[in-house]
Protein backbone atom coordinates (compact mmCIF):
# COMPACT_ATOMS: atom_id res chain seq x y z
CA UNK A 1 0.00 0.00 0.00
CA UNK A 2 1.52 3.69 -1.10
CA UNK A 3 0.75 6.37 1.30
CA UNK A 4 -0.32 9.48 -0.23
CA UNK A 5 -2.68 12.68 0.35
CA UNK A 6 -5.19 11.01 -1.71
CA UNK A 7 -4.71 7.90 0.59
CA UNK A 8 -5.39 9.87 3.43
CA UNK A 9 -8.27 11.83 1.91
CA UNK A 10 -9.80 8.54 0.63
CA UNK A 11 -9.49 6.64 4.20
CA UNK A 12 -10.93 10.01 5.83
CA UNK A 13 -14.04 9.12 3.91
CA UNK A 14 -14.32 5.56 4.31
CA UNK A 15 -13.70 5.57 8.18
CA UNK A 16 -10.43 4.18 7.55
CA UNK A 17 -10.94 0.42 7.42
CA UNK A 18 -8.56 0.61 5.16
CA UNK A 19 -5.52 0.94 6.61
CA UNK A 20 -3.23 -2.62 7.48
CA UNK A 21 -0.22 -3.49 9.47
CA UNK A 22 2.76 -1.94 7.97
CA UNK A 23 5.06 -4.97 8.56
CA UNK A 24 4.24 -8.64 8.75
CA UNK A 25 4.88 -11.18 11.75
CA UNK A 26 7.19 -14.12 9.93
CA UNK A 27 8.26 -17.06 11.20
CA UNK A 28 12.29 -17.66 10.55
CA UNK A 29 12.98 -19.58 7.62
CA UNK A 30 15.72 -22.22 8.49
CA UNK A 31 18.35 -20.53 6.16
CA UNK A 32 18.54 -16.78 5.03
CA UNK A 33 21.47 -15.36 2.57
CA UNK A 34 21.85 -12.37 5.21
CA UNK A 35 20.39 -12.05 8.42
CA UNK A 36 20.89 -8.60 9.98
CA UNK A 37 21.31 -8.39 13.87
CA UNK A 38 19.44 -5.59 15.65
CA UNK A 39 15.81 -4.43 14.52
CA UNK A 40 16.84 -0.38 15.19
CA UNK A 41 17.36 2.29 13.01
CA UNK A 42 20.75 1.18 11.39
CA UNK A 43 19.97 -2.65 11.26
CA UNK A 44 16.31 -1.56 10.02
CA UNK A 45 18.35 0.87 6.96
CA UNK A 46 20.84 -1.79 6.08
CA UNK A 47 18.08 -4.17 5.55
CA UNK A 48 16.08 -1.77 3.53
CA UNK A 49 18.89 -0.66 1.09
CA UNK A 50 20.28 -4.32 0.69
CA UNK A 51 16.52 -4.99 -0.73
CA UNK A 52 16.16 -2.07 -2.59
CA UNK A 53 19.12 -0.87 -3.56
CA UNK A 54 21.30 -4.42 -3.82
CA UNK A 55 18.29 -6.59 -4.69
CA UNK A 56 18.86 -9.24 -1.96
CA UNK A 57 15.79 -10.52 -1.49
CA UNK A 58 16.27 -13.30 0.87
CA UNK A 59 17.41 -11.30 4.00
CA UNK A 60 15.84 -10.98 7.64
CA UNK A 61 16.08 -8.94 10.88
CA UNK A 62 16.28 -10.73 13.98
CA UNK A 63 15.39 -8.24 17.24
CA UNK A 64 15.36 -9.27 20.84
CA UNK A 65 12.48 -6.61 21.51
CA UNK A 66 10.25 -4.76 19.45
CA UNK A 67 11.70 -2.52 16.66
CA UNK A 68 12.57 0.73 17.30
CA UNK A 69 12.64 0.18 20.64
CA UNK A 70 16.29 1.29 21.35
CA UNK A 71 18.75 3.97 20.56
CA UNK A 72 16.51 5.01 17.55
CA UNK A 73 13.70 5.72 20.37
CA UNK A 74 16.00 7.68 22.91
CA UNK A 75 18.50 10.23 20.50
CA UNK A 76 18.11 14.07 20.64
CA UNK A 77 16.62 13.24 16.98
CA UNK A 78 19.77 15.60 15.44
CA UNK A 79 20.47 15.44 11.52
CA UNK A 80 23.96 17.41 10.19
CA UNK A 81 27.29 16.49 8.57
CA UNK A 82 29.49 18.97 10.36
CA UNK A 83 32.30 17.02 10.68
CA UNK A 84 36.22 17.87 9.89
CA UNK A 85 37.75 14.84 8.87
CA UNK A 86 38.59 13.31 5.50
CA UNK A 87 37.63 9.83 7.12
CA UNK A 88 34.77 11.16 8.21
CA UNK A 89 32.68 13.92 6.60
CA UNK A 90 32.35 12.60 3.14
CA UNK A 91 30.43 9.88 4.98
CA UNK A 92 27.98 12.11 7.06
CA UNK A 93 27.38 14.12 3.74
CA UNK A 94 26.46 10.94 1.92
CA UNK A 95 23.82 10.74 4.84
CA UNK A 96 22.57 14.00 4.81
CA UNK A 97 22.04 13.79 1.10
CA UNK A 98 20.01 10.18 1.75
CA UNK A 99 18.12 12.31 4.34
CA UNK A 100 17.14 14.92 2.24
CA UNK A 101 15.32 12.20 0.18
CA UNK A 102 14.41 9.80 2.70
CA UNK A 103 10.42 9.82 2.50
CA UNK A 104 10.13 9.98 -1.05
CA UNK A 105 12.30 6.46 -0.86
CA UNK A 106 10.24 4.88 2.23
CA UNK A 107 6.86 6.53 1.29
CA UNK A 108 6.70 7.79 4.49
CA UNK A 109 6.45 10.54 6.95
CA UNK A 110 9.45 11.00 8.73
CA UNK A 111 8.93 14.76 9.50
CA UNK A 112 12.47 15.80 8.24
CA UNK A 113 12.60 19.43 8.89
CA UNK A 114 15.90 21.20 8.02
CA UNK A 115 15.46 23.60 10.28
CA UNK A 116 19.73 24.31 10.18
CA UNK A 117 22.26 23.93 13.26
CA UNK A 118 24.05 26.26 14.88
CA UNK A 119 27.74 25.41 16.93
CA UNK A 120 28.58 28.84 18.88
CA UNK A 121 31.85 29.87 19.77
CA UNK A 122 32.90 32.39 22.00
CA UNK A 123 36.23 32.78 21.77
CA UNK A 124 39.34 33.66 18.49
CA UNK A 125 40.80 29.83 18.81
CA UNK A 126 37.24 28.69 18.35
CA UNK A 127 36.59 30.96 15.52
CA UNK A 128 39.53 29.66 13.86
CA UNK A 129 38.55 26.27 14.53
CA UNK A 130 35.32 26.43 13.30
CA UNK A 131 36.54 28.30 10.22
CA UNK A 132 38.53 25.31 9.58
CA UNK A 133 35.97 22.99 10.23
CA UNK A 134 33.57 25.28 7.68
CA UNK A 135 35.84 25.34 5.30
CA UNK A 136 36.65 21.50 5.35
CA UNK A 137 32.88 21.01 5.07
CA UNK A 138 32.44 22.80 2.01
CA UNK A 139 35.19 21.40 0.20
CA UNK A 140 33.45 17.92 0.91
CA UNK A 141 30.48 19.36 -0.90
CA UNK A 142 28.20 19.98 2.19
CA UNK A 143 27.25 23.59 3.37
CA UNK A 144 28.60 26.14 5.55
CA UNK A 145 28.23 29.40 6.90
CA UNK A 146 30.35 31.27 9.53
CA UNK A 147 28.52 34.18 11.78
CA UNK A 148 29.45 37.08 13.74
CA UNK A 149 27.68 37.95 16.86
CA UNK A 150 25.64 40.30 14.94
CA UNK A 151 24.22 38.11 12.80
CA UNK A 152 23.53 35.20 15.81
CA UNK A 153 21.59 37.76 17.36
CA UNK A 154 19.57 38.67 14.76
CA UNK A 155 18.32 35.15 14.57
CA UNK A 156 18.48 33.75 17.94
CA UNK A 157 17.86 37.13 20.22
CA UNK A 158 17.46 35.63 23.26
CA UNK A 159 20.68 33.77 23.95
CA UNK A 160 22.82 35.27 26.53
CA UNK A 161 25.27 36.76 24.49
CA UNK A 162 27.15 39.05 27.11
CA UNK A 163 28.36 36.43 29.78
CA UNK A 164 31.17 37.28 31.33
CA UNK A 165 32.93 34.23 31.15
CA UNK A 166 31.25 33.34 27.43
CA UNK A 167 30.14 35.70 25.34
CA UNK A 168 28.85 34.67 22.15
CA UNK A 169 31.30 35.49 19.34
CA UNK A 170 29.56 33.59 16.32
CA UNK A 171 29.06 30.57 15.44
CA UNK A 172 29.29 28.18 12.28
CA UNK A 173 25.95 27.50 10.68
CA UNK A 174 24.86 24.48 8.30
CA UNK A 175 21.29 25.35 6.83
CA UNK A 176 20.73 21.88 5.68
CA UNK A 177 21.08 20.46 8.58
CA UNK A 178 17.92 20.08 10.99
CA UNK A 179 15.89 17.26 12.79
CA UNK A 180 13.70 14.04 11.45
CA UNK A 181 11.02 12.32 13.69
CA UNK A 182 13.22 9.09 15.27
CA UNK A 183 10.14 6.10 15.44
CA UNK A 184 9.32 7.04 11.71
CA UNK A 185 13.02 6.40 10.96
CA UNK A 186 12.98 3.14 11.95
CA UNK A 187 8.99 2.24 11.02
CA UNK A 188 9.62 3.71 7.24
CA UNK A 189 12.76 1.63 6.56
CA UNK A 190 11.07 -1.31 8.46
CA UNK A 191 8.27 -1.01 6.18
CA UNK A 192 10.15 -0.40 3.00
CA UNK A 193 12.32 -3.65 3.60
CA UNK A 194 9.47 -5.64 4.51
CA UNK A 195 7.75 -4.73 1.48
CA UNK A 196 10.68 -5.82 -0.55
CA UNK A 197 10.36 -9.10 0.82
CA UNK A 198 12.38 -8.85 4.17
CA UNK A 199 11.51 -10.82 7.40
CA UNK A 200 11.31 -8.66 10.10
CA UNK A 201 11.67 -11.17 12.94
CA UNK A 202 10.62 -8.90 16.76
CA UNK A 203 11.00 -11.16 20.42
CA UNK A 204 13.91 -13.14 18.75
CA UNK A 205 16.68 -12.55 21.09
CA UNK A 206 19.90 -13.89 19.54
CA UNK A 207 21.62 -15.91 22.13
CA UNK A 208 24.82 -17.47 20.15
CA UNK A 209 26.72 -17.25 16.87
CA UNK A 210 27.11 -20.97 15.24
CA UNK A 211 30.83 -20.66 14.64
CA UNK A 212 32.77 -23.73 12.89
CA UNK A 213 36.07 -23.40 11.32
CA UNK A 214 36.19 -19.87 11.69
CA UNK A 215 33.25 -19.47 9.33
CA UNK A 216 29.87 -18.02 10.90
CA UNK A 217 27.12 -20.53 9.87
CA UNK A 218 24.36 -18.39 11.37
CA UNK A 219 22.64 -17.58 14.91
CA UNK A 220 20.99 -19.16 17.72
CA UNK A 221 18.12 -17.55 18.79
CA UNK A 222 15.27 -18.22 21.39
CA UNK A 223 13.07 -19.02 18.29
CA UNK A 224 15.52 -21.45 17.59
CA UNK A 225 18.75 -21.78 15.14
CA UNK A 226 18.44 -19.66 11.97
CA UNK A 227 21.35 -20.08 9.70
CA UNK A 228 22.92 -17.52 6.87
CA UNK A 229 25.41 -17.02 4.50
CA UNK A 230 26.07 -13.82 5.85
CA UNK A 231 25.57 -12.30 8.98
CA UNK A 232 25.43 -8.35 10.16
CA UNK A 233 25.81 -7.28 13.90
CA UNK A 234 24.04 -3.41 13.89
CA UNK A 235 23.60 -3.87 17.57
CA UNK A 236 25.46 -0.31 18.90
CA UNK A 237 25.27 -0.38 22.41
CA UNK A 238 25.59 -3.91 23.61
CA UNK A 239 28.09 -4.59 20.63
CA UNK A 240 30.55 -5.89 22.94
CA UNK A 241 27.80 -8.10 23.93
CA UNK A 242 27.13 -9.60 20.71
CA UNK A 243 30.66 -9.82 19.13
CA UNK A 244 31.42 -11.10 22.40
CA UNK A 245 29.79 -14.74 21.06
CA UNK A 246 32.23 -14.28 18.76
CA UNK A 247 35.00 -14.35 21.16
CA UNK A 248 36.12 -10.86 19.81
CA UNK A 249 37.29 -8.29 21.78
CA UNK A 250 36.17 -4.24 20.37
CA UNK A 251 37.80 -1.12 20.64
CA UNK A 252 35.03 0.19 22.62
CA UNK A 253 33.16 0.60 25.62
CA UNK A 254 29.37 0.95 26.57
CA UNK A 255 28.29 4.25 27.93
CA UNK A 256 25.12 5.81 28.39
CA UNK A 257 24.01 9.50 27.28
CA UNK A 258 21.31 10.81 28.85
CA UNK A 259 18.31 13.20 27.27
CA UNK A 260 16.09 15.71 28.18
CA UNK A 261 12.41 16.77 27.19
CA UNK A 262 10.90 19.64 29.12
CA UNK A 263 7.12 20.99 28.76
CA UNK A 264 5.72 21.70 25.82
CA UNK A 265 5.93 25.33 24.68
CA UNK A 266 5.48 27.70 21.99
CA UNK A 267 8.21 27.66 18.87
CA UNK A 268 10.87 29.60 20.67
CA UNK A 269 14.18 28.01 18.87
CA UNK A 270 13.89 28.03 15.11
CA UNK A 271 17.15 26.14 14.49
CA UNK A 272 19.55 23.17 16.90
CA UNK A 273 22.22 24.78 18.41
CA UNK A 274 24.75 23.79 20.62
CA UNK A 275 26.81 25.56 23.19
CA UNK A 276 30.69 25.93 22.69
CA UNK A 277 32.03 26.38 25.88
CA UNK A 278 30.42 23.46 27.52
CA UNK A 279 28.33 20.35 26.39
CA UNK A 280 25.04 21.22 25.69
CA UNK A 281 22.50 20.99 22.41
CA UNK A 282 19.07 21.81 22.19
CA UNK A 283 16.51 21.73 19.50
CA UNK A 284 12.67 22.32 19.86
CA UNK A 285 10.99 19.26 18.69
CA UNK A 286 7.38 19.66 16.57
CA UNK A 287 5.10 19.08 19.85
CA UNK A 288 7.03 21.98 21.78
CA UNK A 289 8.82 20.30 23.60
CA UNK A 290 13.11 21.46 24.36
CA UNK A 291 14.92 18.56 23.32
CA UNK A 292 18.41 18.70 24.93
CA UNK A 293 21.18 16.99 26.43
CA UNK A 294 24.98 17.07 26.90
CA UNK A 295 27.75 15.10 28.10
CA UNK A 296 28.15 11.16 28.77
CA UNK A 297 28.07 10.17 32.46
CA UNK A 298 31.83 8.60 31.37
CA UNK A 299 31.58 5.13 32.99
CA UNK A 300 31.23 1.93 31.62
CA UNK A 301 27.39 1.05 31.67
CA UNK A 302 24.51 -1.33 30.28
CA UNK A 303 22.12 0.44 32.11
CA UNK A 304 19.43 2.92 30.48
CA UNK A 305 19.79 5.51 32.99
CA UNK A 306 22.34 7.86 34.16
CA UNK A 307 22.82 10.04 37.30
CA UNK A 308 22.44 13.13 38.46
CA UNK A 309 25.79 14.94 38.33
CA UNK A 310 25.25 15.01 34.72
CA UNK A 311 21.80 16.49 35.05
CA UNK A 312 22.82 18.85 36.78
CA UNK A 313 26.09 19.75 34.71
CA UNK A 314 23.76 19.72 31.67
CA UNK A 315 21.29 22.18 32.76
CA UNK A 316 23.84 24.04 34.10
CA UNK A 317 25.38 24.82 30.15
CA UNK A 318 21.20 25.12 29.26
CA UNK A 319 21.25 28.19 31.90
CA UNK A 320 24.26 29.59 30.82
CA UNK A 321 23.55 29.25 27.02
CA UNK A 322 19.94 30.77 27.31
CA UNK A 323 18.13 31.60 31.09
CA UNK A 324 15.03 31.52 29.77
CA UNK A 325 15.03 27.50 30.01
CA UNK A 326 15.02 27.63 33.53
CA UNK A 327 11.42 28.84 33.10
CA UNK A 328 10.83 25.54 31.38
CA UNK A 329 9.87 22.92 33.53
CA UNK A 330 11.73 19.25 32.93
CA UNK A 331 8.95 16.79 31.42
CA UNK A 332 11.01 13.36 31.06
CA UNK A 333 14.63 12.63 30.85
CA UNK A 334 16.00 8.88 29.57
CA UNK A 335 19.63 7.38 29.37
CA UNK A 336 20.46 5.60 26.34
CA UNK A 337 23.18 2.93 25.84
CA UNK A 338 26.44 4.08 23.61
CA UNK A 339 29.00 2.16 22.03
CA UNK A 340 31.95 4.22 22.46
CA UNK A 341 34.87 3.95 20.57
CA UNK A 342 38.53 4.19 20.97
CA UNK A 343 38.65 7.35 18.19
CA UNK A 344 35.01 8.56 18.91
CA UNK A 345 34.37 7.26 15.03
CA UNK A 346 32.46 3.99 14.24
CA UNK A 347 32.97 0.74 12.44
CA UNK A 348 31.75 -0.58 9.35
CA UNK A 349 33.85 -3.90 8.39
CA UNK A 350 34.39 -7.24 7.89
CA UNK A 351 35.68 -9.59 11.40
CA UNK A 352 38.10 -11.86 11.48
CA UNK A 353 35.39 -14.75 11.20
CA UNK A 354 34.22 -15.01 7.72
CA UNK A 355 30.82 -14.01 6.89
CA UNK A 356 30.20 -11.91 10.40
CA UNK A 357 30.54 -8.59 9.69
CA UNK A 358 30.12 -5.51 11.90
CA UNK A 359 28.23 -1.85 12.79
CA UNK A 360 28.49 -0.41 15.41
CA UNK A 361 31.12 2.10 17.61
CA UNK A 362 28.70 5.30 16.89
CA UNK A 363 29.51 7.05 20.08
CA UNK A 364 26.64 9.42 20.47
CA UNK A 365 26.14 10.14 17.08
CA UNK A 366 24.44 7.29 15.83
CA UNK A 367 20.59 8.75 14.24
CA UNK A 368 22.39 11.70 11.89
CA UNK A 369 24.24 8.59 10.31
CA UNK A 370 21.28 6.04 10.35
CA UNK A 371 20.80 6.24 5.89
CA UNK A 372 24.30 6.39 5.52
CA UNK A 373 25.12 3.09 7.92
CA UNK A 374 22.64 1.35 6.14
CA UNK A 375 23.80 1.85 2.85
CA UNK A 376 27.58 1.44 3.53
CA UNK A 377 27.01 -1.72 5.54
CA UNK A 378 23.97 -2.95 2.65
CA UNK A 379 27.03 -2.28 0.49
CA UNK A 380 29.50 -4.26 2.48
CA UNK A 381 27.10 -7.45 2.80
CA UNK A 382 26.18 -7.79 -0.48
CA UNK A 383 29.85 -7.14 -2.63
CA UNK A 384 32.15 -8.22 0.78
CA UNK A 385 33.89 -4.40 0.05
CA UNK A 386 33.66 -1.32 1.53
CA UNK A 387 31.77 1.53 0.23
CA UNK A 388 33.57 4.06 -1.09
CA UNK A 389 32.61 6.79 1.67
CA UNK A 390 33.42 4.11 4.87
CA UNK A 391 36.21 2.96 3.65
CA UNK A 392 38.43 4.29 7.21
CA UNK A 393 35.77 2.39 9.60
CA UNK A 394 38.05 0.12 9.39
CA UNK A 395 38.06 -2.80 12.68
CA UNK A 396 41.59 -2.88 12.79
CA UNK A 397 42.66 0.70 12.05
CA UNK A 398 43.18 0.67 16.11
CA UNK A 399 46.36 -1.64 15.33
CA UNK A 400 47.37 -0.07 11.89
CA UNK A 401 47.68 3.52 13.66
CA UNK A 402 44.71 4.72 10.56
CA UNK A 403 42.31 6.61 14.01
CA UNK A 404 39.67 8.97 12.82
CA UNK A 405 39.91 11.07 16.24
CA UNK A 406 37.76 14.33 15.72
CA UNK A 407 38.38 15.31 19.50
CA UNK A 408 41.87 14.40 19.11
CA UNK A 409 41.27 13.11 23.10
CA UNK A 410 43.14 9.70 22.17
CA UNK A 411 41.50 6.59 23.68
CA UNK A 412 39.95 7.61 26.11
CA UNK A 413 36.17 6.67 25.03
CA UNK A 414 34.58 8.58 27.77
CA UNK A 415 36.42 11.76 26.37
CA UNK A 416 35.09 11.37 22.54
CA UNK B 1 26.71 6.68 43.04
CA UNK B 2 28.51 6.30 46.11
CA UNK B 3 32.18 4.72 46.24
CA UNK B 4 32.74 3.84 49.70
CA UNK B 5 36.82 4.91 49.70
CA UNK B 6 38.37 2.80 51.71
CA UNK B 7 40.48 5.73 53.71
CA UNK B 8 37.83 8.49 53.49
CA UNK B 9 34.26 6.60 53.77
CA UNK B 10 31.38 7.15 51.53
CA UNK B 11 32.12 9.65 49.02
CA UNK B 12 30.19 11.03 46.21
CA UNK B 13 31.21 9.40 42.50
CA UNK B 14 31.41 13.19 41.32
CA UNK B 15 34.28 14.11 43.35
CA UNK B 16 36.21 11.11 40.91
CA UNK B 17 37.09 11.16 37.44
CA UNK B 18 37.04 7.66 35.69
CA UNK B 19 39.58 6.05 33.74
CA UNK B 20 38.27 2.42 32.77
CA UNK B 21 38.62 -1.16 32.81
CA UNK B 22 41.29 -2.02 35.72
CA UNK B 23 43.23 -4.21 33.13
CA UNK B 24 44.83 -0.96 32.82
CA UNK B 25 47.03 -1.54 35.86
CA UNK B 26 48.85 -4.34 34.09
CA UNK B 27 51.11 -2.22 31.57
CA UNK B 28 52.62 -5.03 28.97
CA UNK B 29 56.41 -5.04 29.22
CA UNK B 30 57.62 -2.75 26.11
CA UNK B 31 60.57 -4.89 25.35
CA UNK B 32 59.24 -8.41 25.03
CA UNK B 33 58.63 -9.67 21.58
CA UNK B 34 55.16 -9.51 21.08
CA UNK B 35 54.89 -5.66 22.50
CA UNK B 36 53.40 -4.38 19.84
CA UNK B 37 50.69 -6.50 19.63
CA UNK B 38 50.40 -6.23 23.53
CA UNK B 39 50.40 -2.74 23.74
CA UNK B 40 47.71 -2.94 20.95
CA UNK B 41 45.33 -5.16 23.13
CA UNK B 42 46.32 -3.09 26.37
CA UNK B 43 45.71 0.24 24.91
CA UNK B 44 42.53 -0.28 22.59
CA UNK B 45 40.38 -3.50 23.46
CA UNK B 46 38.25 -3.69 26.23
CA UNK B 47 36.10 -6.88 27.76
CA UNK B 48 33.13 -4.56 28.27
CA UNK B 49 31.05 -6.72 30.27
CA UNK B 50 27.24 -6.54 31.11
CA UNK B 51 27.89 -7.31 35.06
CA UNK B 52 30.44 -7.11 37.32
CA UNK B 53 33.49 -4.64 35.73
CA UNK B 54 36.58 -3.84 37.82
CA UNK B 55 37.05 -0.61 37.01
CA UNK B 56 39.53 2.07 38.04
CA UNK B 57 38.21 5.45 39.12
CA UNK B 58 41.06 8.60 40.56
CA UNK B 59 39.35 10.96 44.09
CA UNK B 60 40.37 13.72 41.40
CA UNK B 61 38.48 16.31 44.15
CA UNK B 62 39.57 14.68 47.12
CA UNK B 63 43.03 12.83 48.00
CA UNK B 64 43.91 12.12 44.78
CA UNK B 65 44.33 8.22 45.44
CA UNK B 66 43.34 5.94 42.25
CA UNK B 67 40.70 3.11 43.49
CA UNK B 68 39.85 -0.25 42.13
CA UNK B 69 36.11 -0.32 42.09
CA UNK B 70 34.17 -3.35 41.32
CA UNK B 71 30.75 -2.47 39.98
CA UNK B 72 27.69 -4.31 38.39
CA UNK B 73 27.55 -2.44 34.64
CA UNK B 74 23.73 -3.02 34.70
CA UNK B 75 22.47 -1.84 37.64
CA UNK B 76 25.72 0.15 38.85
CA UNK B 77 25.86 -1.67 42.29
CA UNK B 78 28.94 -1.02 43.98
CA UNK B 79 30.43 -4.24 45.91
CA UNK B 80 33.95 -3.56 46.32
CA UNK B 81 36.74 -0.49 46.64
CA UNK B 82 40.56 -1.44 46.72
CA UNK B 83 42.97 0.99 46.63
CA UNK B 84 44.67 0.81 43.10
CA UNK B 85 47.95 0.86 45.05
CA UNK B 86 47.35 -2.26 47.04
CA UNK B 87 45.85 -3.73 44.27
CA UNK B 88 48.98 -3.29 41.97
CA UNK B 89 51.38 -4.42 44.58
CA UNK B 90 49.36 -7.76 45.05
CA UNK B 91 50.14 -8.04 41.55
CA UNK B 92 53.89 -7.49 42.26
CA UNK B 93 54.15 -4.35 40.93
CA UNK B 94 56.49 -1.75 42.36
CA UNK B 95 58.52 -4.13 44.44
Amino acid sequence: MRYSGFRVIKEALTGHKGWKPVWREPDPKPHYDVIIIGGGGHGLATAHYLSKVYGQRNVAVVEKGWIGGGNVGRNTTIVRSNYMLDGNEPFYEFSLKLWEGLEQDVNYNAMMSQRGIINLFHTDGQRDAYTRRGNAMILNGADAELLDADQVRAEHPYLNFDDARFPIKGGLVQRRAGTARHDAVAWGYARSADLHGVDIIQNCEVTGLRIENGTCLGVETSKGFIGASKVGCAVAGNSGRVMGMAGMRLPIESHVLQAFVSEGLKPVLPSVITFGAGHFYVSQSDKGGLVFGGDIDGYNTYAQRGNLPVVEDVCEGGMALMPMIGRARLLRMWGGVMDMSMDGSPIIDRTPVQGLYFNGGWCYGGFKATPASGYCFAHLLAKDEPHPVATAYRLDRFRTGRMIDEKGAGNQPNLH
Amino acid sequence: MIINHPLLGPRDASEFTYLGDASLIDRPDGTAENAADAFYDYAYLRDNPAGEHRELWYHEAGDRSWLVVTRNTLTHEISKVELARDVARTRGRSK
